[in-house]
């Protein structure tokens, strides 16, 4: 092996010698003597099975070689030695993985720095499922959630895994692989979709989730989405995203600002929060822009939610009669409440929808911050580092 | 709760096909309200409505059980998980070795099988019991979830043995079903059936011991049944040694952490002599000797459980496929084990001596040899640690003949050295040995609550690593204030 990669180790310090990841690995590739458990690295695929079954946390030890250390090496060791200094190539198998990296990267990048996952979400489980190895589901139903005259076609889907796990978090996307191949030949790659039912279900107890699409001319899988039938099947990936979470702190104050099927992750983090802490009012506010009400993705079901439980603001663009309307108008005319958001050490912001709104989010924030005594970019990079400021858009 | 109309295929998550198996379903529906009774007439209430952050196991896929996040105890999915089917499995010992392994009880086993589970099922919610107070003196919130996430997982330990009772003994099992939520652990009128689940756990380093030399028995029990002939057993125990694993965890790290506390304070004061115990403990640590007692105690009740070092129980269960040795499938013989001997001890004209009997008997001796082994490791490993502090100090495991009640050794005062000494000699050094009343007594009075996030008591070291990677000042409770 002459191109550095990264070997799997496990942490001599912390492993109590349980032999559990030893019992799960799958390819016998983890073995003992009366010291150490270590990986061989000429066996491990990297398959994660032994991950999680491991107590300690021990097992998540990785190290960039050159050369792998042999199992003899590691039953030696009493400590892990330290990362040599290499700079880890990139091999085929991961394009993918990088890809994906990449459409998260771009979608977070008007946050000014790394996003980072609230302090008190659950963990997310991420990369189940890939290509070589997509999940199956069925398509329960496909309802339109614009109006019929609107011209924009916006799509509840509801898939159902069946039997097959598939955990996933308010905020987080999945991976949608179109049939057929692309101009060159080759099978398409999956798109990203945010989920937009809550983590135990569309339906409470039931493996099932939804996904809000909007329909793209002559986008190939937002139109394959959009003309799926019940009983149809649909090959998914993912789960992907570990930090646009909700956290699980009945005190935190969250303001959700969208635009069009960006209301997706929102629609999921509202129920969670419906069906898991029904009585706790006045934590959580919309801000949700679009056209008119008839473009408007769950405008009907949305306006039934009590505003003690979800403070609503609509804004319209395009609705006749009234002057033209848009998020950041919305966040501007609630300026004190924003303002107190923002100083509060358990207010968080997230916003989700096209790269468009950035802007006008990122400045009436400026002025709602600035009009408060506070300097934006630093209020936002305190949030953010905090796991309390997110932003996805695509 | 909803205790009428629960939805039993999303409140129980099983992958044994609960929603089709009537009868099983019924029976446990009958359970589930006195389960649910005794888990919250057990545990203090404001732990009940507190938020902790625990795994539930949601599916036996390794990638898919150990899902974290803030959880309500009695709100904890209890689930009933046994590990995938082997296809083709076969019993792997005993006369019926090469078989197909049993996937209904077979008749002339139904007894002994029945037996092992009940007494297997028994020590689950006894533990609960004998730890339910310790909340209330947690030395952090990250030990504090480390022991409710033991007590739920004993729990669904209790269901896993329960489901076996219910589903594939008829009448008699639910009867014994019913029977765990009856007898109660230190109970006059019906303890729980060993002798160490009727112990009190008073303090966190009991606490700690129990759960390194205590479970780790536990998990010596599991790991023979997890051999067994009669597969939904075996499955059923293969997926609660995953679980059994967090268990060894808390108790190794929490030991470990003891000691690490006591060295540090030892090196931060200056003081190097490990028996300058008055002036250690006024560190507001416990000194090592205390702990080298403590461990002098767990560990002989624990090799107590192992019953007698000759046994034709204990032969028959392996012979008849029903109980197998520690990583049966690892032992290079030929599974039958009529023709061999094993090395057992006993005791002729008041000398210890080790003669071979034949190997099927000494079954028991056997799993005790490989625990001794395992329990060792962690004790090398806290020996690491002074090592590595400089206090010149050494814990030792005494002789397996120290201090026993059960066995061979039950007859003779045996010191630590595993010389013989008159009954006179042990009374009068037995201070020395095992912890003495003051010695509980101390350990009791550094027992004061911290719940501070990243907060820790004085007499023990913050861990190495967070649970599911979290950092040092994760609030891994939220505590409940009434």
């Amino acid at each position: 092996m002459n191109q550095p990669f990264k070997q799997h180790l496990i942490d001599p310090e912390i492993c109590i010698r349980c032999y559990t990841c030893e019992m799960t690995c799958p390819i016998e590739a983890i073995v003992h003597n009366d010291d150490n458990v270590v990986v061989n690295a000429d066996i491990c695929n990297m398959c994660m099975d032994c991950i999680s079954v491991c107590p300690t946390g021990s097992i998540d030890e990785w190290r960039v070689v050159n050369t792998a250390y042999t199992v003899e090496e590691q039953f030696g060791w009493e400590e892990l030695p330290d990362q040599q200094d290499i700079v880890a190539a990139t091999d085929g198998d991961n394009d993918q993985d990088d890809v994906i990296t990449q459409l998260f990267a771009q979608a977070h990048a008007a946050a000014g720095g790394k996003a980072k996952a609230p302090a008190t979400a659950a963990k997310p489980t991420i990369n189940m499922y890939n290509l070589g190895k997509p999940a199956t589901a069925s398509v329960q139903g496909n309802y339109r959630l614009t109006d019929g005259d609107s011209d924009s076609d916006v799509r509840h889907i509801i898939l159902d895994l069946g039997s097959l796990p598939f955990p996933v978090l308010e905020g987080q996307s999945v991976g949608i692989i179109p049939p057929g191949v692309d101009g060159d030949g080759n099978p398409h790659l999956p798109r990203l979709y945010s989920v937009s039912s809550p983590r135990d279900g569309e339906r409470a107890g039931f493996n099932n989730l939804s996904l809000t699409v909007k329909r793209d001319e002559g986008g190939v899988c937002s139109n394959f989405i959009c003309d799926l039938s019940k009983g149809d099947s649909v090959q998914l990936t993912g789960p992907f995203g570990a930090t646009f979470l909700l956290p699980s702190d009945p005190a935190a104050h969250i303001l959700m600002i969208c635009t069009g099927t960006g209301s997706a992750p929102f629609r999921g983090m509202t129920m969670h929060r419906q069906r898991e802490m029904p009585s706790v009012n006045d934590a959580l506010s919309l801000v949700f822009g679009a056209r008119s009400p008839r473009d408007l993705p769950y405008f009907g079901p949305l306006k039934k939610v009590p505003d003690a439980f979800l403070k609503k603001a609509f804004a319209f663009s395009r609705q006749n009669d009234t002057p033209k309307q848009y998020v950041q108008d919305k966040l501007r005319e609630d300026a004190d409440s924003v303002a107190a958001l923002l100083k509060d050490p358990n207010g968080y912001i997230y916003v989700c929808g096209l790269k468009a709104m950035e802007v006008g989010v990122e400045e009436a924030l400026s002025d709602i911050a600035r009009s408060a005594g506070l300097e934006w970019t630093e209020v936002r990079d305190t949030m953010r580092e905090d796991g309390r400021y997110h932003l996805e858009t695509y | 709760m909803d205790l009428i109309n629960v939805s039993y295929d999303s409140q129980i998550p099983n992958n044994v096909g609960l929603s089709s198996d009537k009868k099983v379903l019924k029976a446990l529906e009958k359970w589930h309200p006195g389960y649910i009774n005794w888990w919250n007439d057990l545990i203090p209430q404001n732990f009940q409505d507190s938020m902790v952050y625990l795994r539930t196991a949601v599916s036996v896929d390794p990638k898919g059980w150990a899902k974290f996040d803030y959880v309500k105890m009695p709100d904890y999915r209890w689930g009933i998980l046994l590990a995938p089917a082997v296809e083709g499995r076969t019993i792997p010992m005993g006369e019926h070795l090469g078989e197909p392994a049993w996937q209904e009880v077979p008749g002339e086993y139904r007894n002994m099988l029945k037996r092992l589970i009940v007494i297997q099922g028994d020590t689950e919610p006894g533990s609960v019991e004998q730890q339910r107070f310790l909340g209330l003196t947690a030395p952090s919130l990250y030990d504090m979830r480390n022991l409710f996430q033991v007590n739920v997982e004993e729990g669904r330990h209790l269901w896993a043995m329960v489901y076996l009772l219910q589903k594939y003994f008829g009448k008699d099992g639910r009867e014994e079903a019913d029977d765990m939520l009856v007898r109660s652990s230190g109970s006059d009128d019906s303890p729980r059936m060993l002798g160490a689940f009727n112990e009190e756990t008073p303090d966190w380093l009991s606490f700690f011991m129990f759960t390194y030399f205590t479970d780790r028995d536990g998990k010596m029990q599991l790991e023979s049944l997890a051999q067994s002939g009669f597969d939904p057993l075996s499955r059923t125990v293969r997926f609660m040694l995953t679980e059994e694993a967090h268990h060894m965890f808390v108790g190794e790290t929490g030991v470990g952490r003891t000691i690490q506390a006591t060295l540090d304070a030892m090196n931060k004061a200056g003081i190097t002599d490990p028996y300058d115990i008055a002036k250690i403990r006024d560190l507001g640590v416990i000194d090592l000797p205390t702990i080298q007692k403590k461990l002098n105690l767990h560990y002989t009740l624990s090799l107590d459980l192992f019953g007698q070092e000759v046994s034709t129980n204990a032969a028959n269960a392996f012979n008849y496929g029903i109980k197998g040795r520690y990583m049966e499938q690892r032992i290079d013989d030929d599974h039958k084990l009529q023709n061999d001997t094993y090395p057992v001890t006993s005791i002729k004209d008041g000398k210890i001596l080790t003669e071979d009997v034949p190997a099927l008997t000494a079954i028991n001796m056997r799993l005790r040899d490989d625990y001794v082994r395992d329990a060792s490791g962690g004790v090398g490993r806290w020996n690491k640690l002074i090592a590595k502090s400089g206090v010149q100090f050494e814990f030792k495991m005494p002789h397996e003949g120290f201090h026993r009640q059960i066995g061979v050794f039950s007859s003779v005062a045996v010191d630590p050295d595993g010389a013989i000494v008159s009954a006179e000699e042990w009374a009068k050094r037995q201070d020395e040995w095992l912890p003495t009343k003051e010695d509980g007594a101390f350990i009791q009075s550094l027992m004061k609550p911290c719940y501070e996030p990243g907060k820790y008591a004085t007499w023990i070291a913050p861990p190495k690593v967070g649970i599911d990677n979290k950092p040092g000042d994760f609030e891994y409770v939220k505590l409940h204030m009434a």
